[in-house]
C-alpha cells in the first residue's frame, strides 16, 4: 500500500523524462553563440566523419551563412569532389557498401542531437574502449556493439574499460566507464574541446534556426505584451457599463 | 455617406440577413454577465482550429505524402521554405494546443453542468467534435514519416485487427497494406486535410445549438427563465449582457494570453520536453527496426494507459479496445447519468466535488501512466485509475442523486 501512495505521488509529478535512461551522460556544455567553435566544429565534421556519414537536410551554403564562412574558405576547405554550395551535406557511400563494412547502415547525422541529445553525442564520442571481440577493435560504452571505428583515436588516444562485477548473480560484467591508457596527439582536455565543437556543430545542424527561433519569440512577446496591456484597458472601458 | 452605407447594407439585407445574423449571434446574444476564466475555452478552441487549418495548408504546400519523400519534405519545409519552421512549429504546437484547451473546455462543461437538459444536443455535438479531433490528430501524426509516426499508427492500427472475426480484413482495410505503409501515408494524409472541414461544420452546429439554448454560466442558473428587461433591451434577460462588445473584448484578452504562451512553447521549447516533438520521430520510418518504447502522444496516452490495463481476455485484445472506446463513448449519454437537481458544481454536494476531483486526478494520472513502459506496479495502478474514470460515470446516477445539494440563488452572483 505504502509502495502504491509512493508510486501515485510521483506519478502525480509531470515528468517527460524517457524513463529507462540510467545511462549517466556527461553535459556537453556547448555555446551555440560561439562561431569560431561551430566553424571547428563543421571543420572536424567535414574532415572526420562525413567520409560515412551525411548531413542530408543541411546545405552547404546555409551552414557557411549561418556561421561566418565566406565562400572562398567554404569552396577550398569544405567542398569536395563536385559539391557546389548550393548542395545537400550527402555523401558518396552506398548504401549496400555500407552494410558490408560496418554491418549496418551508416546514419545520417542531420537531426542526431535531436532524437539523441547533445549530451549523448558529447559522450559517446569520449566513451570508445578497446574491444578485441569487435570487428574493429572498439566498442561503446553509450552505444554497445556500435559498429563504428573510433575515428578520433589518433586524437583521444586508447582507452580501456572499466568493468565492475556484475550487480545480480550470474549476470554480465559491467562497464562502468573508460581509462585513458595510450595517449593520443591531444591531451584529455584538447579532445574534449574537439568533440565538444563537434556536438555544438551537430546541435547547430539540427535545428539552424534555432538563435533565430529565440531571438523571434522575444520580440514577439514583446509585441503580446503591449498587446495585452492594450486589450486589458479596453476590457476595462467596455465593462464600466456593466458592472 | 451614412445613408448611403445605410442604403447599401439595406440591399444587402434584404438579400441576406447580414444585419439581422450580426444581432441574433453578436450584438443582441445575451451571454450571462457572470461569465469566468473557464469560458475563454470556448473562443479559444475556435481559434486554435483556425490557426490548424491555415498553417495546415500552407504545409501542405510544400509537404510530400510519399514514404520515400515524406521525412525530408518536412526537414526542407523547417529549413529551406521561407518561415517554413515558424508555420510547421505552430502546427505541432497548435495541435496540443488545441487538445489542452478542448480537455479545459471540456472541463468546464462538467463544473458547470453544461450537459444538462437543455444542452445535451450540444454536449453531444461537442463529443462528436472531440472525436473527430482525435481522428484528424491521428491521421496527422502520421504524416511526418518519423518512427513514432510509424510505429504509433502501426500499434493503432493494430486494434483494429483485435475485432473478432473481422479484425484482420478490417485493419488491411484502414492500412490498404498489411504493414504501414505508402499506401497508408497517402489515405491518411488525405483524411487529415478533409476531417478539419467537417470539424468546421461541426462547430458551426455546436454555436448553433449554442446560441438556441443560451450560455450557461457558472452558477448553472437558466438566464432566460429570469427576469427581462437589461441596459439593451426590455425583452433579454436580465443577467444577460450583449456577447459584442462585452465578451469580444473580454475574449481578445484571454486571446493575447493564450498566444503568448502559446509563443513561449512555439519559440523556446517547440518539443516541449519530448512531449509535444517526440525524440523518436527525428528519426525516419524506418519498418524494419521498433523502437524500444512506443507510446503515443500525450493527448492519447489516458486512453492508450486504458487499453494497456486491460488484460488479454480469451486470446484477445478486444476487451481492452472496447474499454478503451467505452471511456470516449460514455460521455455521449452523461447528460442522462446526472439526477443532481442542481447544474453547476458551486451548488452540489461534497460526494460530487470529490468524485469529479478524483476523475480528474484519474485522467491526468493515466495520461502519464500511457507515456511509461509497462511495469506490473503501473499496471495495476491503470486498473485502478481505470476503474475510477468509469466509476464517476457508472456511479453517477447514484451519488448525484443521494448528494446533498446547496440551494440555487434565483439570479446569477458575481
Amino acid at each position: 500500500m505504502r509502495k502504491l501512495i509512493i508510486a501515485t505521488l510521483f506519478a502525480l509529478v509531470p515528468a517527460a523524462l524517457p524513463a529507462s535512461e540510467a545511462l549517466h551522460l556527461e553535459h556537453a556544455d556547448i555555446d551555440l553563440h560561439d562561431q569560431a567553435s561551430l566553424q571547428r566544429g563543421a571543420k572536424y565534421f567535414v574532415n572526420y566523419c562525413m567520409g560515412c556519414h551525411s548531413l542530408q537536410y543541411m546545405r552547404y551554403n546555409r551552414m557557411a551563412k549561418d556561421l561566418g564562412i565566406d565562400e572562398v574558405t567554404l569552396r577550398e576547405n569544405l567542398l569536395f569532389g563536385d559539391a557546389k554550395p548550393g548542395d545537400l551535406m550527402t555523401n558518396a557511400m552506398r548504401a549496400e557498401d555500407a552494410l558490408k563494412w560496418f554491418g549496418t547502415a551508416v546514419p545520417d547525422l542531420t537531426l542526431a542531437t535531436r532524437w539523441r541529445s547533445p549530451d549523448w553525442v558529447y559522450t559517446y564520442l569520449k566513451s570508445f574502449y578497446l574491444d578485441d571481440t569487435r570487428p574493429y577493435g572498439v566498442n561503446n560504452v553509450v552505444f554497445p556493439l556500435v559498429g563504428m571505428p573510433h575515428v578520433l583515436s589518433d586524437l583521444q588516444g586508447k582507452q580501456e574499460a572499466i568493468v565492475e562485477p556484475p550487480h545480480e548473480e550470474g549476470g554480465e560484467p559491467i562497464v562502468a566507464g573508460v581509462k585513458l591508457v595510450e595517449e593520443g596527439s591531444l591531451s584529455p582536455k584538447e579532445y574534449d574541446a574537439v568533440v565538444r565543437d563537434i556536438t555544438a556543430f551537430l546541435t547547430y545542424a539540427g535545428e539552424p534556426f534555432k538563435l533565430e527561433r529565440q531571438r523571434l519569440g522575444v520580440y514577439v512577446l514583446l509585441f503580446l505584451g503591449v498587446l495585452f496591456i492594450l486589450a486589458y484597458l479596453l476590457k476595462k472601458e467596455y465593462w464600466k457599463d456593466v458592472h | 455617406m451614412s445613408a448611403e452605407k445605410t442604403e447599401n447594407l439595406s440591399w444587402i439585407d434584404k438579400r441576406f440577413p447580414l444585419t439581422e445574423t450580426w444581432r441574433a449571434h453578436l450584438s443582441e446574444y445575451y451571454a450571462p454577465k457572470n461569465l469566468n476564466f473557464w469560458s475563454f475555452f470556448g473562443s479559444l478552441a475556435i481559434l486554435t482550429l483556425v490557426i490548424q487549418i491555415v498553417t495546415g495548408i500552407w504545409l501542405a504546400m510544400s509537404y510530400k505524402p510519399d514514404a520515400d519523400l515524406a521525412f525530408a519534405s518536412v526537414e526542407y519545409i523547417m529549413r529551406d521554405v521561407d518561415w517554413g519552421w515558424v508555420i510547421r512549429y505552430m502546427h505541432s504546437t497548435g495541435a496540443s494546443a488545441f487538445f489542452i484547451v478542448i480537455y479545459m473546455h471540456m472541463f468546464r462543461g462538467l463544473l458547470w453542468g453544461s450537459y444538462r437538459k437543455p444542452r445535451e444536443l450540444l454536449w453531444i455535438i461537442g463529443v462528436v467534435i472531440y472525436l473527430v479531433m482525435m481522428a484528424t490528430a491521428f491521421f496527422g501524426y502520421l504524416l511526418p514519416w518519423g518512427q513514432m509516426s510509424y510505429w504509433g499508427a502501426q500499434v493503432i492500427v493494430n486494434l483494429f485487427a483485435a475485432v473478432p472475426g473481422i479484425g484482420e480484413d478490417l485493419s488491411v482495410w484502414v492500412r490498404g497494406d498489411y504493414v504501414i505503409s505508402d499506401a497508408t501515408l497517402n489515405r491518411f494524409f488525405a483524411f487529415h486535410f478533409l476531417l478539419p472541414f467537417l470539424l468546421v461544420g461541426l462547430v458551426f452546429m455546436h454555436i448553433v445549438a449554442l446560441h438556441h439554448v443560451g450560455s450557461n454560466n457558472p452558477d448553472g442558473i437558466e438566464i432566460k427563465q429570469g427576469p427581462k428587461g437589461n441596459k439593451w433591451s426590455d425583452k433579454a434577460p436580465a443577467d444577460g449582457i450583449p456577447f459584442h462588445p462585452y465578451y469580444t473584448v473580454k475574449d481578445l484578452m484571454g486571446v493575447v494570453v493564450f498566444l503568448a504562451l502559446f509563443s513561449v512553447v512555439m519559440f523556446f521549447m517547440p518539443t516541449f520536453g519530448g512531449l509535444f516533438l517526440e525524440p523518436p520521430n527525428f528519426q525516419p520510418a524506418n519498418p524494419m527496426q521498433t523502437p524500444a518504447h512506443i507510446a503515443p502522444v500525450w493527448y492519447f496516452t489516458p486512453f492508450y494507459a486504458m487499453l494497456r490495463a486491460v488484460p488479454p481476455m480469451w486470446d484477445s485484445q478486444f476487451p481492452g479496445v472496447v474499454v478503451m472506446f467505452a471511456a470516449i463513448l460514455i460521455l455521449f449519454v452523461l447528460p442522462w447519468l446526472d439526477r443532481s437537481p442542481v447544474k453547476s458544481m458551486r451548488y452540489k454536494g461534497p460526494i460530487f466535488k470529490w468524485a469529479t476531483a478524483i476523475f480528474a486526478v484519474s485522467f491526468v494520472v493515466l495520461a502519464w501512466l500511457g507515456m511509461q513502459p509497462v511495469s506490473d506496479l503501473y499496471t495495476l495502478l491503470a486498473q485502478i485509475f481505470t476503474t475510477l474514470y468509469f466509476a464517476y460515470f457508472l456511479l453517477m446516477p447514484i451519488y448525484s442523486a443521494l448528494d446533498k445539494t446547496k440551494p440555487v440563488p434565483e439570479r446569477v452572483t458575481s
